[in-house]
């Protein structure tokens, strides 16, 4: 976990105070809504189709057990018992008064919790790994960099009125989990051929109307060059971005009208100029950063001990579990579990608030009182002993947070769509309960394996609808509720945006059409463990779209 | 459906209503007939009329200190001299989530 400090502290607090100011102002009408919005805005206060909505950042998805057992306080006393995990490492809260938003926000603000620059055209929360930390793969914690770059740009003048919003992830694994080639900006941490450390860059990804996947514009980075690169970036497109069009004015327009080398050469001209001035990491700050980040007191233990493999030989749903949601974690003796936040005829990333206490005291009890929260929209408890594997499991199991499919076809990401988001062309959730149904049998999931379903209700694709392997994108024709299916996307090392495999179709075809895909795919594959996206790299999506469409 | 939040010409094919946000809460409100707002929709003020919609949304929107975003809304009027919402996205407005949020909640 980061320890913040006094500073910290005291600069969540104002904020709060000073918002309380602004709804008062609000509320008697000394502000207009025109003077207001930007106000709420930049606090993460979002008016949807029935209520205010709350969005609260979790910095490179880590949260204490104490700050968890603050979002359910938060969600049972200013909301309707429930809050929503995002797909960038955030909660909301669909219904909270504005005349309450002052004091919940004072509640957060208890735990380090805040709604800064989760809205507006500034630096968003900057995310990544949710198995930062505690992954075998990764040479080191990407969430001491990360809080590096949050710090810098929160509340930044020169860059809280950018042409766009600006989103940036980290990550520290071959393996990428944190979705890089979507972001706005993407660093990737890696050693060069001397062994140092250092970042890739990648510009000029992003989803939404044009879709493009970040380019990359400096392969290492020498890490001590992190800010100001940072900043040469931000300001380049600061300068450069389009501020007389919304749809063209995100960094990957930018990147990609210009090129990626012009672009490039843009932000080296800037950075040569900043490079060894103020922004240049003094080694002694960033090992002050790192010392903030308290690891565990692991034990000296030995990886699979034998009471686990006798549990797992003795209960065939716990080994399915294990198998599923059981992860191998960078300490001998300990593991990553992931909680999955998608049950059947449940709404993806949904957490009551007694589960959000009831997984806190998991927290506390196995998993030294910390948690993460990953784009997928599901949980981890990130330092579970191996030997306590079987105790987790049957206290999850009893309060339905031991569900194995993690990866499968239910594990599904979605955002809000038309039920709650006043952005949205068609709905999301409905969508993705009823394939939960259609797909409940977890012998039919095993055999689909992993496939990842992604939906969205309008083209803004907050449900990361290119990159799902199979993408679901809700549109509207005449009034009524469509669904254009896309193939063959995915969002890790090796990034794809899927392919449209035809018409969009009505509302109340959509699982029709993801049982027939599905089907096609189990007659596709040469062998059992060809994974649903090398069948449809292999074979394209014409023998897909041929089945979708035969029937329609 | 098309977000109306962006509505600058009013296009009317049939009846409508004003709505738009209470600054409260949020909640879903409806201009009524004596220049107030309602949760209720058959207590909104309905007209065909782009004209006379034009004029309540004017003033609609001068109501800066009880409503946010007030824009024309279709709605339908039934057989028995009740009204509904004219569109799916009204009437999830006007209903709520269409998802049983106790069962998706295990509750």
């Amino acid at each position: 976990m980061y320890v913040y400090d006094a500073f910290d502290r005291k600069l969540v607090t104002e904020r709060v105070s000073d918002f309380r100011d602004q709804v008062a102002r609000r509320l008697s009408g000394e502000l207009t809504e025109e003077e207001f919005k930007p106000l709420r805005l930049m606090n993460g206060v979002y008016l949807q189709l029935h209520a205010y909505m709350l969005r609260i950042a979790i910095p490179y998805g880590t949260l204490s057990s104490q700050q968890l057992r603050q979002l359910a306080h938060v969600a049972r006393k200013y909301d309707r018992g429930y809050g929503h995990f995002t797909t960038r490492q955030n909660i909301q809260f669909h219904w909270i008064k504005l005349a309450e938003l002052p004091d919940a926000m004072t509640d957060l603000a208890s735990v380090g919790m805040h709604g800064m620059q989760t809205s507006g055209n500034n630096v968003r929360n900057i995310t990544t790994d949710q198995w930062a930390g505690v992954a075998p793969d990764e040479i080191e914690d990407p969430r001491v960099w990360a809080e590096l770059i949050r710090q810098h740009v929160t509340l930044h003048p020169e860059f809280s009125f950018m042409p766009r919003k600006f989103k940036i992830a980290l990550g520290a694994a071959h393996h990428d989990r944190a979705a890089l080639r979507i972001h706005d900006l993407a660093l990737r941490l890696h050693h060069n051929a001397a062994g140092e450390t250092g970042f890739e860059v990648m510009v000029g990804g992003g989803l939404g109307r044009t879709p493009y996947l970040a380019l990359t514009i400096k392969p290492f980075l020498p890490a001590r060059d992190v800010l100001s690169y940072v900043e040469a970036v931000l300001r380049t497109y600061n300068q450069f971005g389009r501020r007389d069009n919304i749809w063209k004015a995100r960094i990957k327009i930018l990147v990609h009208e210009l090129g990626a080398a012009a672009f490039a050469k843009e932000v080296e001209t800037e950075w040569q100029s900043i490079k060894d001035g103020a922004l240049a990491l003094d080694p002694a700050v960033v090992t002050d950063i790192a010392a903030r980040f308290r690891y565990p007191a692991y034990e000296t233990l030995d990886d699979s001990p034998k009471e686990l493999a006798q549990a797992r030989r003795d209960d065939s749903r716990f080994d399915a579990w294990m198998k599923n949601c059981v992860t191998n974690h960078k300490i001998p003796g300990y593991a990553i579990v992931t909680l999955s936040l998608k049950p059947e005829g449940g709404t993806p990333g949904d957490a009551t608030a007694a589960q959000m206490d009831d997984i806190a005291d998991l927290a506390d009890r196995y998993s030294f009182g910390e948690i993460r929260v990953g784009h997928e929209q599901n949980l981890v408890l990130p330092h579970i002993a191996q030997r306590d594997l079987p105790a987790v499991w049957r206290a999850l199991d009893a309060i339905g947070l031991a569900l194995p499919n993690v990866s499968f076809v239910t594990d599904i990401i979605s955002c809000p769509g038309l039920d709650y988001c006043s952005l949205a062309n068609a709905r999301s959730i409905p969508i993705a309960q009823e394939l939960t149904r259609r797909f409940h049998d977890l012998d039919m999931q095993r055999q689909l394996g992993r496939l990842h379903i992604n939906i969205s209700g309008c083209i803004n694709a907050c449900g990361h609808h290119h990159v799902g392997h199979i993408g679901i994108l809700g549109v509207e024709k005449n009034g009524e509720e469509f669904y254009q299916i896309t193939l063959g996307g995915k969002a890790d090392e090796n990034a794809t945006l899927g392919t449209l495999i035809g018409p969009a179709v009505p509302y109340a075809q959509v699982a029709d059409v993801v049982e027939d895909i599905a089907a096609a795919y189990l007659e596709l594959r040469q062998r059992p463990d060809e994974l649903f996206i090398d069948t449809v790299k292999r074979t394209g999506v014409e023998p897909f779209r041929e089945r979708v469409y035969a029937a329609r | 459906m098309t977000s109306p939040l962006d509505q600058k010409k009013i296009k009317i094919t049939g009846p409508v209503v004003i709505t738009a946000n209470r600054v409260g809460d949020g909640a879903v409100v409806y201009r009524s007939a004596d220049g107030g707002w309602t949760t209720k929709l058959d207590g909104a003020a309905i007209t065909t009329d782009a004209a006379v919609a034009r004029t309540l949304v004017a003033a609609a929107t001068g109501d800066d200190l009880n409503a946010i975003g007030p824009y024309v809304a279709p709605v339908k009027l039934l057989p028995g001299g009740g009204v509904w919402p004219g569109n799916l996205r009204e009437m999830i407005r006007h209903g709520g989530p269409t998802i049983d949020l106790s069962a998706a909640l295990g509750a």
